[in-house]
Protein backbone atom coordinates (compact mmCIF):
# COMPACT_ATOMS: atom_id res chain seq x y z
CA UNK A 1 0.00 0.00 0.00
CA UNK A 2 1.41 3.72 -0.39
CA UNK A 3 0.76 6.30 1.47
CA UNK A 4 -2.14 7.82 -0.20
CA UNK A 5 -3.91 3.75 0.20
CA UNK A 6 -3.01 3.82 4.25
CA UNK A 7 -4.92 7.16 4.76
CA UNK A 8 -7.73 6.47 2.64
CA UNK A 9 -8.06 2.65 4.86
CA UNK A 10 -7.51 4.87 7.86
CA UNK A 11 -10.29 7.67 6.73
CA UNK A 12 -12.92 4.28 5.76
CA UNK A 13 -12.23 2.97 8.93
CA UNK A 14 -13.20 6.05 10.77
CA UNK A 15 -16.09 6.51 8.39
CA UNK A 16 -16.85 2.90 9.41
CA UNK A 17 -17.27 4.12 13.15
CA UNK A 18 -19.88 6.74 12.60
CA UNK A 19 -23.19 5.65 14.03
CA UNK A 20 -24.75 7.20 10.95
CA UNK A 21 -23.26 5.07 7.95
CA UNK A 22 -24.47 1.75 7.20
CA UNK A 23 -23.38 1.51 4.02
CA UNK A 24 -19.80 0.52 2.91
CA UNK A 25 -17.46 2.84 1.70
CA UNK A 26 -14.86 2.93 -0.77
CA UNK A 27 -12.32 5.58 -1.80
CA UNK A 28 -14.92 6.83 -4.57
CA UNK A 29 -17.61 6.88 -1.60
CA UNK A 30 -18.61 10.89 -1.84
CA UNK A 31 -18.84 11.65 1.51
CA UNK A 32 -21.53 13.96 2.05
CA UNK A 33 -23.71 13.25 -0.43
CA UNK A 34 -23.56 8.87 -0.39
CA UNK A 35 -23.42 8.91 2.92
CA UNK A 36 -26.07 11.24 4.26
CA UNK A 37 -23.83 13.31 6.76
CA UNK A 38 -24.85 17.38 6.61
CA UNK A 39 -21.88 20.13 6.59
CA UNK A 40 -21.74 20.06 10.63
CA UNK A 41 -21.49 16.11 10.58
CA UNK A 42 -18.61 16.20 7.75
CA UNK A 43 -16.98 18.88 10.19
CA UNK A 44 -17.10 17.26 12.96
CA UNK A 45 -15.74 14.06 11.28
CA UNK A 46 -12.83 15.84 9.50
CA UNK A 47 -12.06 17.46 12.81
CA UNK A 48 -11.23 14.06 14.48
CA UNK A 49 -9.14 13.21 11.32
CA UNK A 50 -7.34 16.23 12.06
CA UNK A 51 -6.21 15.07 15.06
CA UNK A 52 -5.83 11.72 14.18
CA UNK A 53 -3.14 12.78 11.10
CA UNK A 54 -2.05 16.19 13.41
CA UNK A 55 -2.82 17.85 10.07
CA UNK A 56 -5.08 21.26 9.85
CA UNK A 57 -7.67 21.18 7.45
CA UNK A 58 -8.72 24.42 6.83
CA UNK A 59 -12.70 25.06 5.87
CA UNK A 60 -12.03 26.34 2.50
CA UNK A 61 -9.73 23.13 1.15
CA UNK A 62 -12.89 21.56 2.74
CA UNK A 63 -15.19 22.79 0.31
CA UNK A 64 -13.08 21.32 -2.57
CA UNK A 65 -13.10 17.46 -0.96
CA UNK A 66 -15.50 15.11 -1.89
CA UNK A 67 -14.55 12.03 -1.77
CA UNK A 68 -12.99 9.98 0.45
CA UNK A 69 -9.90 10.03 -1.96
CA UNK A 70 -9.78 13.97 -2.12
CA UNK A 71 -9.58 13.95 1.57
CA UNK A 72 -6.88 11.82 1.72
CA UNK A 73 -4.76 13.52 -1.39
CA UNK A 74 -5.43 16.72 0.69
CA UNK A 75 -4.22 15.10 4.00
CA UNK A 76 -1.26 13.70 2.09
CA UNK A 77 -0.51 16.74 0.88
CA UNK A 78 -0.85 18.53 4.27
CA UNK A 79 1.56 15.69 5.83
CA UNK A 80 4.13 16.78 3.71
CA UNK A 81 4.10 20.58 4.51
CA UNK A 82 3.68 19.69 7.55
CA UNK A 83 6.40 17.45 8.64
CA UNK A 84 8.76 18.42 11.49
CA UNK A 85 6.31 19.94 13.28
CA UNK B 1 -38.39 20.76 -11.20
CA UNK B 2 -37.90 24.30 -10.07
CA UNK B 3 -35.11 26.16 -8.72
CA UNK B 4 -36.34 25.44 -5.16
CA UNK B 5 -36.55 21.92 -5.11
CA UNK B 6 -33.63 21.43 -3.35
CA UNK B 7 -35.08 22.61 -0.26
CA UNK B 8 -37.74 19.76 -0.46
CA UNK B 9 -36.01 18.23 2.96
CA UNK B 10 -36.69 21.03 4.83
CA UNK B 11 -39.66 21.59 3.52
CA UNK B 12 -40.80 17.98 4.83
CA UNK B 13 -39.27 18.79 8.34
CA UNK B 14 -41.04 21.94 8.92
CA UNK B 15 -44.33 20.16 7.37
CA UNK B 16 -43.74 17.90 10.37
CA UNK B 17 -42.98 20.50 12.54
CA UNK B 18 -46.24 21.89 11.54
CA UNK B 19 -48.31 19.10 12.14
CA UNK B 20 -47.55 19.09 16.08
CA UNK B 21 -49.07 22.10 16.93
CA UNK B 22 -48.01 25.59 16.91
CA UNK B 23 -45.82 26.13 14.92
CA UNK B 24 -42.64 28.11 16.33
CA UNK B 25 -41.48 29.68 13.38
CA UNK B 26 -44.80 31.95 12.65
CA UNK B 27 -45.32 33.22 16.49
CA UNK B 28 -47.47 36.41 15.52
CA UNK B 29 -47.72 38.47 18.78
CA UNK B 30 -50.65 40.34 18.76
CA UNK B 31 -49.12 43.11 20.28
CA UNK B 32 -46.22 43.30 22.86
CA UNK B 33 -46.76 45.48 25.99
CA UNK B 34 -43.82 44.99 28.08
CA UNK B 35 -40.30 43.68 27.95
CA UNK B 36 -41.96 40.47 29.61
CA UNK B 37 -45.62 40.40 28.12
CA UNK B 38 -47.35 40.04 24.76
CA UNK B 39 -50.41 39.21 23.79
CA UNK B 40 -50.46 36.14 21.87
CA UNK B 41 -53.96 35.03 19.95
CA UNK B 42 -56.22 36.85 22.34
CA UNK B 43 -54.26 35.60 25.39
CA UNK B 44 -51.20 37.47 27.49
CA UNK B 45 -48.07 35.00 27.66
CA UNK B 46 -44.96 36.26 29.69
CA UNK B 47 -41.99 36.78 27.40
CA UNK B 48 -39.08 34.20 28.07
CA UNK B 49 -37.17 34.12 25.04
CA UNK B 50 -36.45 37.58 23.95
CA UNK B 51 -32.56 38.45 24.77
CA UNK B 52 -34.16 41.30 26.14
CA UNK B 53 -31.90 41.26 29.02
CA UNK B 54 -31.83 44.33 30.74
CA UNK B 55 -35.64 44.65 29.81
CA UNK B 56 -34.68 48.20 27.82
CA UNK B 57 -37.26 48.17 24.93
CA UNK B 58 -39.95 50.00 26.94
CA UNK B 59 -37.51 52.17 28.71
CA UNK B 60 -38.87 56.00 29.38
CA UNK B 61 -36.03 57.68 28.59
CA UNK B 62 -34.63 55.19 26.12
CA UNK B 63 -38.38 55.98 24.19
CA UNK B 64 -38.21 59.47 24.71
CA UNK B 65 -34.55 59.64 23.15
CA UNK B 66 -35.82 57.94 20.12
CA UNK B 67 -39.05 59.74 19.87
CA UNK B 68 -37.02 63.38 20.21
CA UNK B 69 -34.38 61.94 17.20
CA UNK B 70 -37.59 60.95 14.87
CA UNK B 71 -38.77 64.43 15.05
CA UNK B 72 -35.86 65.77 14.82
CA UNK B 73 -34.26 64.14 12.24
CA UNK B 74 -36.46 61.99 10.32
CA UNK B 75 -37.32 58.31 9.89
CA UNK B 76 -34.04 57.03 8.63
CA UNK B 77 -30.87 58.14 6.80
CA UNK B 78 -31.88 56.61 3.20
CA UNK B 79 -27.72 56.45 3.17
CA UNK B 80 -24.61 54.35 4.08
CA UNK B 81 -21.98 55.35 6.82
CA UNK B 82 -19.59 56.27 3.41
CA UNK B 83 -21.99 58.65 2.04
CA UNK B 84 -24.86 60.56 3.90
CA UNK B 85 -25.60 58.03 6.50
CA UNK B 86 -23.29 59.14 9.39
CA UNK B 87 -24.90 61.67 11.48
CA UNK B 88 -23.62 63.65 14.47
CA UNK B 89 -25.38 61.26 16.24
CA UNK B 90 -23.78 58.46 15.08
CA UNK B 91 -19.75 59.23 15.27
CA UNK B 92 -21.30 60.38 19.19
CA UNK B 93 -22.48 56.87 19.95
CA UNK B 94 -19.25 55.11 18.31
CA UNK B 95 -16.98 58.13 20.88
CA UNK B 96 -19.35 56.67 23.80
CA UNK B 97 -18.93 52.97 23.12
CA UNK B 98 -15.13 53.57 22.43
CA UNK B 99 -15.17 55.86 25.82
CA UNK B 100 -17.30 52.56 27.58
CA UNK B 101 -14.78 50.08 26.88
CA UNK B 102 -11.70 52.45 27.60
CA UNK B 103 -10.80 52.13 23.63
CA UNK B 104 -9.53 53.80 21.05
CA UNK B 105 -11.82 53.72 18.71
CA UNK B 106 -15.56 52.47 17.44
CA UNK B 107 -17.25 51.07 14.64
CA UNK B 108 -20.88 51.38 14.24
CA UNK B 109 -22.66 48.64 12.01
CA UNK B 110 -26.59 48.63 11.17
CA UNK B 111 -27.22 44.80 12.63
CA UNK B 112 -24.91 42.80 15.01
CA UNK B 113 -25.00 40.09 12.36
CA UNK B 114 -23.27 42.62 9.73
CA UNK B 115 -20.82 44.00 12.25
CA UNK B 116 -19.62 40.18 12.58
CA UNK B 117 -19.50 39.64 8.78
CA UNK B 118 -17.58 43.12 8.31
CA UNK B 119 -14.79 42.29 10.89
CA UNK B 120 -13.85 39.16 10.44
CA UNK B 121 -14.07 39.40 6.49
CA UNK B 122 -12.32 41.90 6.44
CA UNK B 123 -9.90 41.93 9.18
CA UNK B 124 -8.17 38.46 8.53
CA UNK B 125 -6.90 38.34 4.48
CA UNK B 126 -5.67 35.34 2.45
CA UNK B 127 -2.79 34.67 3.79
CA UNK B 128 -3.99 34.89 7.90
CA UNK B 129 -5.76 32.31 9.30
CA UNK B 130 -9.28 32.39 11.92
CA UNK B 131 -9.93 30.04 14.77
CA UNK B 132 -13.03 29.64 15.29
CA UNK B 133 -15.02 28.06 17.88
CA UNK B 134 -16.61 24.83 16.77
CA UNK B 135 -20.42 25.99 18.14
CA UNK B 136 -19.57 29.87 17.07
CA UNK B 137 -22.83 31.61 15.84
CA UNK B 138 -23.73 31.51 12.49
CA UNK B 139 -22.56 34.98 11.90
CA UNK B 140 -19.16 34.25 12.70
CA UNK B 141 -19.48 31.25 10.13
CA UNK B 142 -21.11 33.76 7.64
CA UNK B 143 -17.88 36.15 8.46
CA UNK B 144 -15.05 33.83 7.68
CA UNK B 145 -16.93 32.59 4.30
CA UNK B 146 -17.47 35.87 3.58
CA UNK B 147 -13.41 36.36 3.91
CA UNK B 148 -10.60 34.86 1.99
CA UNK B 149 -8.75 33.75 5.15
CA UNK B 150 -8.00 29.85 5.74
CA UNK B 151 -10.57 28.93 8.98
CA UNK B 152 -10.12 26.21 11.29
CA UNK B 153 -12.68 25.12 14.13
CA UNK B 154 -11.36 23.98 17.42
CA UNK B 155 -13.73 22.26 19.89
CA UNK B 156 -16.32 24.30 21.73
CA UNK B 157 -14.38 26.22 24.93
CA UNK B 158 -11.57 24.04 25.20
CA UNK B 159 -8.48 25.77 25.35
CA UNK B 160 -6.21 22.57 24.98
CA UNK B 161 -7.43 21.64 21.59
CA UNK B 162 -7.01 25.10 20.45
CA UNK B 163 -3.60 25.27 21.47
CA UNK B 164 -3.00 22.05 19.19
CA UNK B 165 -4.53 23.25 16.31
CA UNK B 166 -2.06 26.65 16.75
CA UNK B 167 0.75 24.38 16.76
CA UNK B 168 0.18 22.67 13.88
CA UNK B 169 -0.27 25.83 11.98
CA UNK B 170 3.13 27.37 13.39
CA UNK B 171 5.13 27.62 10.56
CA UNK B 172 2.95 28.77 8.07
CA UNK B 173 2.88 32.80 6.86
CA UNK B 174 0.10 34.78 8.66
CA UNK B 175 -1.97 36.36 11.02
CA UNK B 176 -3.86 33.92 13.20
CA UNK B 177 -7.24 35.35 14.53
CA UNK B 178 -8.89 33.65 17.72
CA UNK B 179 -12.63 34.23 17.73
CA UNK B 180 -14.50 33.37 21.03
CA UNK B 181 -17.71 34.23 22.05
CA UNK B 182 -18.44 35.91 25.51
CA UNK B 183 -21.77 33.64 26.37
CA UNK B 184 -22.85 30.79 23.92
CA UNK B 185 -26.52 31.77 22.95
CA UNK B 186 -27.69 28.31 23.22
CA UNK B 187 -27.04 26.83 26.73
CA UNK B 188 -25.35 30.45 27.88
CA UNK B 189 -22.01 28.90 28.43
CA UNK B 190 -19.34 31.56 29.00
CA UNK B 191 -16.02 30.84 27.15
CA UNK B 192 -13.20 29.94 29.58
CA UNK B 193 -11.65 33.40 28.37
CA UNK B 194 -8.30 32.97 31.23
CA UNK B 195 -7.19 30.15 29.47
CA UNK B 196 -7.77 30.95 25.80
CA UNK B 197 -5.42 34.44 26.62
CA UNK B 198 -3.09 32.22 28.06
CA UNK B 199 -2.80 30.06 24.65
CA UNK B 200 -2.83 33.06 22.66
CA UNK B 201 -0.20 34.76 24.93
CA UNK B 202 2.02 31.16 23.86
CA UNK B 203 1.45 31.13 20.81
CA UNK B 204 1.18 34.53 19.42
CA UNK B 205 -2.05 35.92 17.63
CA UNK B 206 -5.09 38.43 17.83
CA UNK B 207 -7.89 37.49 20.10
CA UNK B 208 -11.49 38.75 19.04
CA UNK B 209 -14.45 38.11 21.60
CA UNK B 210 -18.55 38.67 20.61
CA UNK B 211 -19.58 40.07 23.90
CA UNK B 212 -23.21 39.87 21.89
CA UNK B 213 -24.58 37.97 25.29
CA UNK B 214 -22.64 39.02 27.17
CA UNK B 215 -22.34 43.31 27.46
CA UNK B 216 -24.44 45.12 29.89
CA UNK B 217 -24.89 41.04 31.57
CA UNK B 218 -21.62 40.40 33.04
CA UNK B 219 -18.47 42.47 34.72
CA UNK B 220 -18.90 45.07 37.28
CA UNK B 221 -19.44 47.80 34.76
CA UNK B 222 -21.18 45.37 32.29
CA UNK B 223 -18.47 44.98 29.69
CA UNK B 224 -18.82 41.89 29.36
CA UNK B 225 -16.69 38.42 30.23
CA UNK B 226 -13.14 40.09 29.13
CA UNK B 227 -14.26 42.53 32.30
CA UNK B 228 -15.56 40.03 34.28
CA UNK B 229 -12.16 38.19 34.41
CA UNK B 230 -10.08 40.59 34.15
CA UNK B 231 -8.03 40.06 30.26
CA UNK B 232 -9.33 43.12 28.69
CA UNK B 233 -5.56 44.24 27.95
CA UNK B 234 -5.39 40.71 25.61
CA UNK B 235 -8.21 41.19 23.75
CA UNK B 236 -7.69 42.98 20.18
CA UNK B 237 -11.75 43.25 19.02
CA UNK B 238 -14.80 43.09 20.93
CA UNK B 239 -17.64 42.75 19.01
CA UNK B 240 -21.04 43.58 20.08
CA UNK B 241 -25.01 44.14 19.30
CA UNK B 242 -27.35 46.60 20.24
CA UNK B 243 -30.14 44.08 20.12
CA UNK B 244 -30.23 42.42 23.42
CA UNK B 245 -29.32 44.35 26.20
CA UNK B 246 -29.29 47.91 24.63
CA UNK B 247 -33.02 47.19 23.29
CA UNK B 248 -32.96 47.74 19.72
CA UNK B 249 -30.98 46.89 16.28
CA UNK B 250 -27.26 47.35 15.30
CA UNK B 251 -24.32 45.99 16.47
CA UNK B 252 -20.41 47.77 16.93
CA UNK B 253 -16.70 47.05 17.16
CA UNK B 254 -14.31 48.06 19.45
CA UNK B 255 -10.51 48.06 19.11
CA UNK B 256 -7.19 49.69 20.48
CA UNK B 257 -5.67 49.19 17.34
CA UNK B 258 -3.75 51.81 16.31
CA UNK B 259 -5.51 52.05 12.19
CA UNK B 260 -8.37 50.21 13.63
CA UNK B 261 -10.23 53.10 11.53
CA UNK B 262 -9.11 52.11 8.10
CA UNK B 263 -11.11 49.19 8.23
CA UNK B 264 -14.18 52.08 7.31
CA UNK B 265 -13.26 52.31 3.78
CA UNK B 266 -11.99 48.71 3.40
CA UNK B 267 -14.81 46.92 5.25
CA UNK B 268 -17.52 46.40 2.68
CA UNK B 269 -20.71 45.04 4.91
CA UNK B 270 -20.17 48.64 6.62
CA UNK B 271 -19.74 50.91 3.78
CA UNK B 272 -22.43 49.16 1.35
CA UNK B 273 -25.68 49.44 3.36
CA UNK B 274 -27.70 51.74 4.82
CA UNK B 275 -26.86 53.39 8.26
CA UNK B 276 -28.92 53.02 11.72
CA UNK B 277 -32.00 55.53 11.79
CA UNK B 278 -31.57 58.50 14.56
CA UNK B 279 -34.00 56.89 16.87
CA UNK B 280 -32.03 53.85 16.94
CA UNK B 281 -29.13 55.17 17.44
CA UNK B 282 -30.63 58.04 20.18
CA UNK B 283 -32.08 54.86 22.08
CA UNK B 284 -29.01 53.09 22.08
CA UNK B 285 -26.84 55.83 23.21
CA UNK B 286 -29.11 56.78 26.19
CA UNK B 287 -29.36 52.85 26.43
CA UNK B 288 -26.04 52.73 27.26
CA UNK B 289 -25.90 55.68 29.80
CA UNK B 290 -28.53 53.39 31.72
CA UNK B 291 -26.13 51.11 31.16
CA UNK B 292 -23.20 52.82 32.85
CA UNK B 293 -25.50 53.83 35.60
CA UNK B 294 -27.81 51.85 37.03
CA UNK B 295 -26.04 48.71 38.05
CA UNK B 296 -29.17 47.38 39.51
CA UNK B 297 -30.29 46.85 36.24
CA UNK B 298 -27.00 43.59 36.45
CA UNK B 299 -27.86 42.70 39.68
CA UNK B 300 -31.92 42.28 39.51
CA UNK B 301 -30.86 40.24 35.86
CA UNK B 302 -28.43 37.88 38.03
CA UNK B 303 -31.23 37.54 40.39
CA UNK B 304 -33.40 36.04 38.04
CA UNK B 305 -31.28 34.27 36.08
CA UNK B 306 -29.75 32.42 39.54
CA UNK B 307 -33.58 31.60 40.56
CA UNK B 308 -34.73 30.26 37.21
CA UNK B 309 -31.23 27.97 36.52
CA UNK B 310 -31.69 26.34 40.34
CA UNK B 311 -35.45 26.29 40.07
CA UNK B 312 -35.07 24.30 36.82
CA UNK B 313 -32.48 22.04 38.45
CA UNK B 314 -34.12 21.52 41.42
CA UNK B 315 -36.99 20.72 39.67
CA UNK B 316 -34.70 17.69 37.87
CA UNK B 317 -34.55 19.02 34.19
CA UNK B 318 -30.91 18.82 32.70
CA UNK B 319 -29.68 22.86 32.87
CA UNK B 320 -26.67 24.41 30.83
CA UNK B 321 -23.15 24.33 32.43
CA UNK B 322 -23.65 27.21 34.23
CA UNK B 323 -26.49 29.76 35.44
CA UNK B 324 -26.46 32.76 32.97
CA UNK B 325 -29.40 34.54 31.62
CA UNK B 326 -29.69 32.05 29.27
CA UNK B 327 -31.10 29.44 30.98
CA UNK B 328 -31.65 25.93 28.31
CA UNK B 329 -33.28 22.76 29.29
CA UNK B 330 -31.62 19.68 27.28
CA UNK B 331 -34.96 17.02 25.88
CA UNK B 332 -34.63 13.94 24.88
CA UNK B 333 -36.28 14.28 21.57
CA UNK B 334 -37.52 16.36 19.02
CA UNK B 335 -41.36 14.80 19.50
CA UNK B 336 -40.85 15.84 23.80
CA UNK B 337 -39.52 19.07 22.35
CA UNK B 338 -41.86 20.38 20.08
CA UNK B 339 -44.73 18.80 22.55
CA UNK B 340 -43.41 20.60 25.57
CA UNK B 341 -43.45 23.52 23.78
CA UNK B 342 -46.97 23.89 22.79
CA UNK B 343 -47.48 23.42 26.32
CA UNK B 344 -45.71 25.70 27.55
CA UNK B 345 -47.31 28.54 25.34
CA UNK B 346 -50.58 27.09 26.24
CA UNK B 347 -49.66 27.69 29.53
CA UNK B 348 -49.21 31.62 28.72
CA UNK B 349 -45.03 30.84 28.70
CA UNK B 350 -43.39 31.93 25.76
CA UNK B 351 -39.62 30.68 24.60
CA UNK B 352 -37.52 29.49 21.87
CA UNK B 353 -37.52 25.94 20.64
CA UNK B 354 -34.29 24.97 19.66
CA UNK B 355 -33.07 22.41 17.13
CA UNK B 356 -30.62 20.47 15.95
CA UNK B 357 -28.06 21.39 14.51
CA UNK B 358 -27.72 24.95 15.45
CA UNK B 359 -28.02 22.92 19.01
CA UNK B 360 -24.75 21.69 20.36
CA UNK B 361 -24.99 17.55 20.82
CA UNK B 362 -27.54 17.36 18.64
CA UNK B 363 -30.24 17.63 21.47
CA UNK B 364 -33.39 20.17 20.99
CA UNK B 365 -33.34 22.65 23.88
CA UNK B 366 -35.91 24.75 24.92
CA UNK B 367 -33.83 27.66 25.70
CA UNK B 368 -35.18 30.40 28.26
CA UNK B 369 -33.51 34.37 28.48
CA UNK B 370 -33.91 36.01 31.70
CA UNK B 371 -34.87 39.44 31.78
CA UNK B 372 -34.13 42.24 34.44
CA UNK B 373 -37.84 43.56 34.06
CA UNK B 374 -39.36 39.52 35.52
CA UNK B 375 -40.72 39.92 38.25
CA UNK B 376 -39.91 37.36 41.00
CA UNK B 377 -43.66 35.87 40.77
CA UNK B 378 -42.97 35.58 37.05
CA UNK B 379 -40.50 33.09 37.20
CA UNK B 380 -41.86 31.11 40.36
CA UNK B 381 -44.68 30.93 38.21
CA UNK B 382 -42.80 30.06 34.90
CA UNK B 383 -40.68 27.35 37.20
CA UNK B 384 -43.75 25.84 38.30
CA UNK B 385 -45.25 25.42 34.96
CA UNK B 386 -42.40 23.95 33.66
CA UNK B 387 -42.72 21.57 36.27
CA UNK B 388 -45.90 20.23 35.68
CA UNK B 389 -45.61 19.94 31.96
CA UNK B 390 -42.57 18.13 33.01
CA UNK B 391 -43.71 15.60 34.88
CA UNK B 392 -46.63 14.97 33.04
CA UNK B 393 -44.53 14.34 30.03
CA UNK B 394 -42.01 12.34 31.87
CA UNK B 395 -39.30 14.32 31.47
CA UNK B 396 -38.75 14.51 34.78
CA UNK B 397 -39.55 12.17 38.17
CA UNK B 398 -43.49 12.32 38.50
CA UNK B 399 -42.85 13.46 42.46
CA UNK B 400 -39.69 15.48 43.19
CA UNK B 401 -39.30 15.19 46.86
CA UNK B 402 -36.89 17.83 48.02
CA UNK B 403 -33.50 16.61 49.07
CA UNK B 404 -31.98 19.20 51.78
Amino acid sequence: MNELDTIAAEIIKAINALPQVQQSVTQDTNIARDLGLDSLAVMNFVMTLEDQFDVSISMDKLADIKTVRDLADAIAELKRHQTGT
Amino acid sequence: MTILDKFAHLRATYGSLQAMGQDPFSVRFDKVVSPNEAMLNGRRVILLGTNNYLGLTFDESCIASAVEAVREAGTGTTGSRIANGTYGSHAELERRLADFYGRRSAMVFTTGYQANLGILSTVAGPDDHILIDADSHASIYDGCRLGSAKVTRFRHNDPDDLARRLRRMKDLPGNKLIVVEGIYSMLGDAAPLKEFVEVKREWGGFLLVDEAHSMGVLGAKGRGLAEQVGVEADVDFIVGTFSKSLGAVGGYCVSDLPDFDVLRVACRPYMFTASLPPSVIASVTQALTRVEQDTGLRQRLAFNAHRLYHGLQREGFIVGPQPNPIVSIRLPSLETAITFWNALLESGVYLNLALPPATPDNFPLLRSSVSAAHTTEQIDQVISVFASIGRSLGVIEPEVVAAE
